[in-house]
């Protein structure tokens, strides 16, 4: 298990001082002048060695998405976007960080930001979270008072401004150029690619979109080494990372954790176990609702909890919210809530998700029901693989994925579903 | 998924003199020409201080910020935490139903609302006090199952503790926010795993800003919480520029009118479904549009639209106000009329 004194993110719960002098105390923006005097190269091959990969549930590497940016300005400013619009169902981890441990992140924005020349960067949080956008604002406000922020940030000779900014309840706009398009004041619609973010992004410069997580911890990286932190998981699977449990175990929570952690580790050691035991495991969910969902048998011996094992069993880590199902699980009206998700998160701008969503749906509902024909299940699977791949952003194939992962392995289910309801017919007559 | 503004809207709409130096404090966030940019949060503003957002508050806003009133009107469709439609005075209940939460209970949460608020989610309660619906995942999925009302969360509910907090709404009072099972954050219930030291504080960070403010379900007059702007010293963006706005449309009108918009008159006031949808649609028939008849039997010799009959009935190709479309299908064009007798004579 990891120790309290390799983990990033000290005051996650709030327990403690949760003042900016608090948050000196554990030794946040400790030297954050010189980090940044140590120059751009330097600290994007710093992010590169520590092997961080993006937080937000693609998994990119962080530094090389860094070196994206323009090594110099031809005239327009580059811009640091903090995507906090944590939307993913099961995730619920930024939200930890920015009302209770807000430094990290405005120190890495900082950092981040100077490593690909932003003078600005803006947190896009998602709009119910205001509670949470207060307690950053004020940690913002706090930073700004003490110098740490605006001219000269932080006594490193660089100029920069930090901006929050929200959403208003869109899922969509999680995705990175959604996000854009919202930052500009119009409907979350997400752009084609290319161009690319770090070639026009916001208002038509360079960008750089970034989940709240990969920036902060950024300042503890470059303090304590790339190697420090590549030191945890496997390798490709480097760090600490924030895992959010939530269903059916004894005791929920979100927790860090090192990577490849072993799943019976993390839910025995953290979360008191599964509730009713082990054999009362029925299905698990590891990285948010995007990810097609595993069976217990590929749970319970020999899961770890990292991008390639997960990957490699048709699945994902995703966020890492982790959604536990024991057997009192209706596992197919699980997987239909996913898919009225996406129906109704749709943004409506590619026919095949703004449809298919839809259809998926319904299909879905009376699979709840057992009113269909065995057939219509590899209609449906048939259906989710032309939505799939033929969107403009991934919420397409995210709203594909769950019920992918559900016939994968719960077809017995559907099947006796139907079965059961067409001798309930018969018997009736 | 289709969101149209309410048929009752009100004559006008005015920020408090304080939300409106809050929302032109908000415009200095963004480079020049770039206001826009702070719709969301100034449309938001307007909704705090009146609980929903009318029409007039829509083109308010376009004025503000120089846009054209349908740019407005698309983000505020199209973002869900906008009501388009009055909501309880009191509070407005919103239900966590996605996965994480519904398989720890969030089921029962709505029943309680069905039964405590309302039958139907939207629906304002008999009292005028409360309304309530369902929303998609608010991210406490560790704290499931839980609601939002007004700006704070409720955590760890079960279907008494539920029914209790409304209760006391109900009673006048503003309960304690924050997990019902007295858990201080997202830690395991039973003692945390991580992170061991005595706590500092009382509350977790949301809990203290709600004892705090006192602001859980007021309406936001903008003296609450003001907004600095330490950035304007230093200035956007060290004198880079950015790039003029591409201009995608010659729309009107933009930011300046006085009249109120004219706009589509809703006029088929049926209740909002379970899923949020309202079908309330204009009253006027778009003559543009093929009559359905133009498509539908074959054999019938789809009369081309430049039909004189078509043309000259306006009596019965507009529905009478309070009819939509498919009731004026019903009704029976020209158009059909002449589809059924070329049929019966083939």
């Amino acid at each position: 298990m990891l120790d309290d004194k390799d983990r990033i993110f000290t005051n996650l719960y709030g327990m403690f001082d949760r003042s900016l002098a608090g948050a000196k105390a554990r030794g946040h923006w400790d030297g954050t002048g010189d980090l940044i005097k140590k120059g751009r190269d330097w600290i994007v091959q710093e992010m590169k060695d520590s092997g961080l990969r993006g937080r937000g549930g693609a998994g990119f590497p962080t530094g090389l998405k860094w070196s994206f940016m323009p090594k110099e300005s031809d005239g327009r400013p580059a811009y640091l976007i903090v995507n906090a619009d944590e939307s993913e169902p099961g995730t619920c981890k930024d939200r930890e960080i920015m009302r209770h441990d807000p430094h990290t992140l405005i120190e890495g924005c900082l950092i981040a930001s100077f490593a690909m020349n932003a003078h600005a960067c803006y947190i896009y949080i998602r709009g119910e979270y205001i509670r949470e956008r207060e307690a950053l604002q004020a940690a913002i406000d706090a930073a700004y008072d003490d110098g740490l922020l605006g001219k000269n940030a932080a006594g490193s000779g660089w100029d920069f401004d930090l901006y929050l900014t929200h959403g208003a309840g869109a899922y969509i706009c999680g995705e990175e150029t959604a996000l854009l398009e919202s930052l500009e004041g119009k409907k979350g619609m997400p752009r084609m690619k290319p161009p690319f973010p770090a070639g026009a992004g916001l208002y038509g410069c360079p960008s750089t979109v970034n989940n709240v997580e990969s920036i902060a911890v950024v300042p503890t990286i470059l303090r304590r080494g790339a190697s420090w932190f590549s030191g945890f998981g496997r390798p490709n699977n480097a760090g600490t990372k924030l895992f959010a449990i939530s269903g059916h175990v004894n005791r929920p929570c979100v927790v860090e954790e090192a990577m490849s952690i072993p799943f019976d580790e993390l839910i025995e050691k953290h979360c008191g176990g599964i509730r009713g035991g082990w054999d009362n495991l029925k299905a698990v969910i590891p990285g948010g609702s995007s990810v097609p969902c595993l069976p217990a048998s590929s749970m319970r011996e020999g899961a770890i909890m990292d991008f390639d094992w997960l990957k490699e069993q048709k699945s994902g880590l995703g966020t890492a919210a982790v959604i536990v199902m024991d057997q009192s699980t209706d596992i197919i009206k699980a997987i239909w809530r996913l898919a009225a998700f996406y129906k109704h998160e749709s943004c409506g701008q590619c026919t095949p998700c703004r449809e298919g969503a839809g259809w998926m749906m319904r299909v879905m509902e009376r699979l709840v029901r057992g009113e269909a024909e065995v057939a219509e299940i590899d209609m449906l699977l048939d259906v989710t693989k032309q939505v799939e791949g033929h969107t403009i952003c991934a919420l397409g194939d995210a709203a594909a994925w769950p019920i992918q992962g559900l016939i994968r392995h719960f077809r017995g289910e559907i099947e006796d579903r139907i079965a059961h309801k067409r001798g309930a017919r018969v018997a009736a007559e | 998924m289709l969101r149209r503004l309410h048929p009752d809207q009100p004559e006008s709409f005015a920020f408090t003199s304080e939300n409106r130096a809050w929302a032109e404090a908000q415009m200095t966030k963004y480079p020049e020409g770039r206001q826009a940019s702070a719709v969301i949060a100034i449309l938001w503003r307007a909704q705090e201080q009146e609980g929903w957002l009318s029409r007039p508050a829509i083109e308010e806003v376009a004025r503000m910020l120089d846009m054209a009133v349908i740019r407005v009107l698309e983000v505020a469709t199209f973002y869900f935490m906008f009501q388009l439609q009055p909501v309880g005075k009191r509070a407005h209940v919103q239900v966590c139903g996605t996965t994480s939460c519904m398989i720890c209970g969030a089921e029962d949460l709505v029943a309680i609302c069905k039964e405590k608020i309302a039958p139907r989610p939207y629906q304002i309660s008999e009292d005028g006090q409360f309304s309530w619906e369902e929303v998609e995942c608010l991210g406490a999925c560790s704290n499931a199952p839980m609601v939002q009302i007004g700006k704070d969360y409720y955590e760890d509910l079960t279907a008494e503790s539920f029914s209790g907090l409304l209760d006391k709404f109900a009673a006048g009072e503003v309960p304690r926010p924050g997990s019902q099972i007295g858990r201080f954050a997202s830690e395991p219930r039973e003692g945390r795993t991580a992170l061991a030291g005595d706590e500092d504080n009382d509350f977790n960070a949301s809990v203290t800003l709600a004892n705090d403010l006192g602001d859980t379900i007021k309406r936001i007059d903008g003296t609450e919480v003001p907004l600095v702007t330490p950035w304007n010293e230093t200035g956007h963006s060290k004198g880079a520029a950015v790039p003029e706005p591409v201009t995608d449309d010659l729309l009107g009108p933009k930011g300046g009118i006085d009249e109120p918009t004219p706009g589509p008159k809703p006029a088929d006031d049926r209740p909002i479904d379970e899923t949020g949808i309202a079908k309330q649609e204009a009253a006027v028939d778009n003559k543009a549009r093929p009559d359905e008849a133009d498509v539908a039997p074959e054999g019938g010799d789809a009369a081309p639209s430049d039909d004189a009959e078509a043309g000259e009935a306006p009596e019965t190709s507009t529905p009478p106000p309070g009819e939509g479309r498919e009731n004026a299908k019903k009704s029976g064009s020209p158009l059909q009329d002449k589809a059924k007798s070329d049929s019966d004579k083939s």
